[in-house]
């Protein structure tokens, strides 16, 4: 379970997060949504330490992940970048099996090349492709292939970075397939951050919305429609009247 | 008063920024230097820094060499001709090499090849989120990025100057012998009996220090790159710049050390 308790982060005068408090209950699906930049993508930073909050705590099964043994901690996340952020050196299946090539979890090469080829398979890939390098690959395959990193290690949280941007409408729809299925058979916990509705009720189980530096609304996904709250309304519909100033 | 103040406050934000700037440097080096020394090693990412510093600079060092040995023997020849010196050519393209263009040049060289090369490498990494990615993998970027490069470059560097330094002693022998008329035999003779192993032991110790700061530079300005495309080009072109400056600067403070009596 991922609790986030009155999260604070400022970048200079700009305050981004001022008193984030949400819960990620064990095995579920949580969606954050919210406007470009509110704040969505500095909240996983945080959660990963890539970015220290400026006050606020972070529990991770009711442990405080600044005082968490750093390795330990982040042998339990996988993370989907929004970019794929596959590194361009290496090859396909070098880039998924990169934990399983080094560090605690390190795996002979043929085990290591063995299970990311599995990977690539699950995410609906060829052997083929584990030897091509990230540039070879469309925008689509790049995304599978960061998913296909994101569980190499079997992880139990998974977050998920805008999964769908930048891809047409029928690859979106299958990668939010991929999300679901692979969350749902490895039990895992998930947390991704989007502004595609139909990502929304694709992947969420719960789901939170985040403005002005705050969580605005959270609930079941099922009650989404129906929250009477104006700012959630006006998101959903993608409505340019409402709480929600838009700039024009 | 307000006039002194706003005058002040214009020279005293740039200097701060400026010791701002070589303290954020300094610690950066402190820290790449103390995980040289603490495992993990990525010893497949040094080696392929080894060879793309040392190997693929070769041609680069090897022509900048010969062509400032074989400038340097003519400059020699027509200077020491107005006082009938022209038969030190070989011993002043000797000490003026070892002792100073081989170290610097390939330095320079180094900074303009490699520090580009690394900065705008780490730069685009660190825009396209693979450093966030890299941390999420339980990998120091410290140490996968910047170790293996700067532990590479101090090592494989010195070769070079090496190389540089034979290669520039070539080029005033081949101008020396083949158009200024020297001996082949006597040439040579002057030349390895007029250098001495401080020369070369500094030489080599200047191309230490000078690999260490293009590697450094370009693995620091990297890692602080801003966004997109600006900010590698920005990174990129700020590497090369501190890193030549530096290079220069740390070539006085050296030939100062070997040198001064």
């Amino acid at each position: 379970m991922i609790e986030l308790r009155d999260l604070h982060k400022s970048f200079g005068d700009k305050k981004v997060l001022q008193g984030v408090n949400l819960t990620i209950p064990k095995g579920e699906s949580m969606v954050v949504i919210g406007g470009s930049g509110t704040g969505k993508s500095v909240l996983i930073k945080c959660i990963l330490g890539l970015v220290p909050p400026s006050s606020g705590v972070i529990l991770l099964d009711g442990e405080d992940v600044a005082k968490a043994e750093r390795d330990a901690f982040l042998a339990r996340f996988g993370m989907l970048f929004q970019g794929g952020a596959l590194f361009d050196s290496l090859s396909v299946w070098q880039n998924v099996s990169f934990r399983l090539l080094r560090g605690s979890l390190k795996r002979p090469k043929a085990e290591a090349r063995e299970i990311a080829i599995d990977k690539l398979r699950r995410v609906g890939l060829s052997p083929e492709v584990a030897d091509l390098y990230p540039a070879e690959l469309s925008g689509g395959m790049q995304k599978r292939v960061g998913l296909a990193r994101a569980i190499a290690a079997e992880p139990e949280i998974i977050f998920f970075d805008e999964p769908t941007t930048g891809l047409d409408p029928i690859m979106a729809g299958v990668i939010n397939e991929l999300i679901r299925e692979i969350v749902t058979e490895m039990g895992a916990t998930a947390m991704t951050i989007t502004h595609d509705m139909t990502s929304v009720r694709a992947i969420a189980d719960k789901v939170a919305m985040l403005h002005d530096g705050m969580i605005q609304w959270t609930g079941p996904v099922g009650e989404m429609d129906n929250s009477g709250d104006p700012y959630l309304d006006q998101f959903i519909h993608g409505r340019a009247e409402g709480p929600i100033e838009s700039v024009r | 008063m307000n006039l002194a103040a706003t005058f002040l406050a214009r020279i005293g934000a740039p200097v701060l920024a400026f010791l701002a700037a070589i303290g954020r440097v300094a610690i950066y080096a402190a820290e790449a230097i103390s995980h040289i020394a603490r495992p993990p090693f990525y010893f497949k990412e040094f080696v392929q820094s080894v060879i793309s510093i040392g190997y693929f600079s070769l041609p680069v060092v090897g022509l900048t060499a010969i062509f400032t040995g074989g400038a340097l023997a003519l400059q020699i020849y027509a200077g020491g001709s107005r006082f009938s010196a022209e038969a030190v050519v070989p011993q002043i393209v000797a000490i003026g090499m070892v002792r100073e263009l081989g170290p610097v040049l390939v330095g320079l060289m180094i900074a303009a090849r490699v520090t580009s090369s690394i900065a705008a490498e780490i730069a685009t990494m660190k825009v396209t989120e693979q450093i966030d990615a890299l941390v999420t993998l339980s990998t120091h970027p410290m140490k996968y990025l910047t170790v293996p490069r700067v532990l590479a470059a101090l090592i494989v560097v010195p070769l070079l100057v090496g190389l540089g330094d034979i290669i520039g002693v070539m080029g005033g022998f081949l101008v020396g012998t083949k158009q200024l008329g020297f001996n082949p035999t006597t040439y040579m003779k002057n030349t390895i009996d007029f250098l001495e192993a401080p020369d070369v032991w500094s030489s080599l110790a200047k191309g230490a220090v000078f690999g260490f700061i293009a590697a450094l530079m370009g693995c620091y300005y990297g890692m602080q790159a801003g966004r997109g495309a600006q900010g590698v080009g920005r990174a990129t072109k700020s590497s090369v710049e501190a890193a030549a400056v530096l290079i220069l600067a740390a070539n006085f403070v050296l030939t100062s050390l070997f040198f001064s009596t």
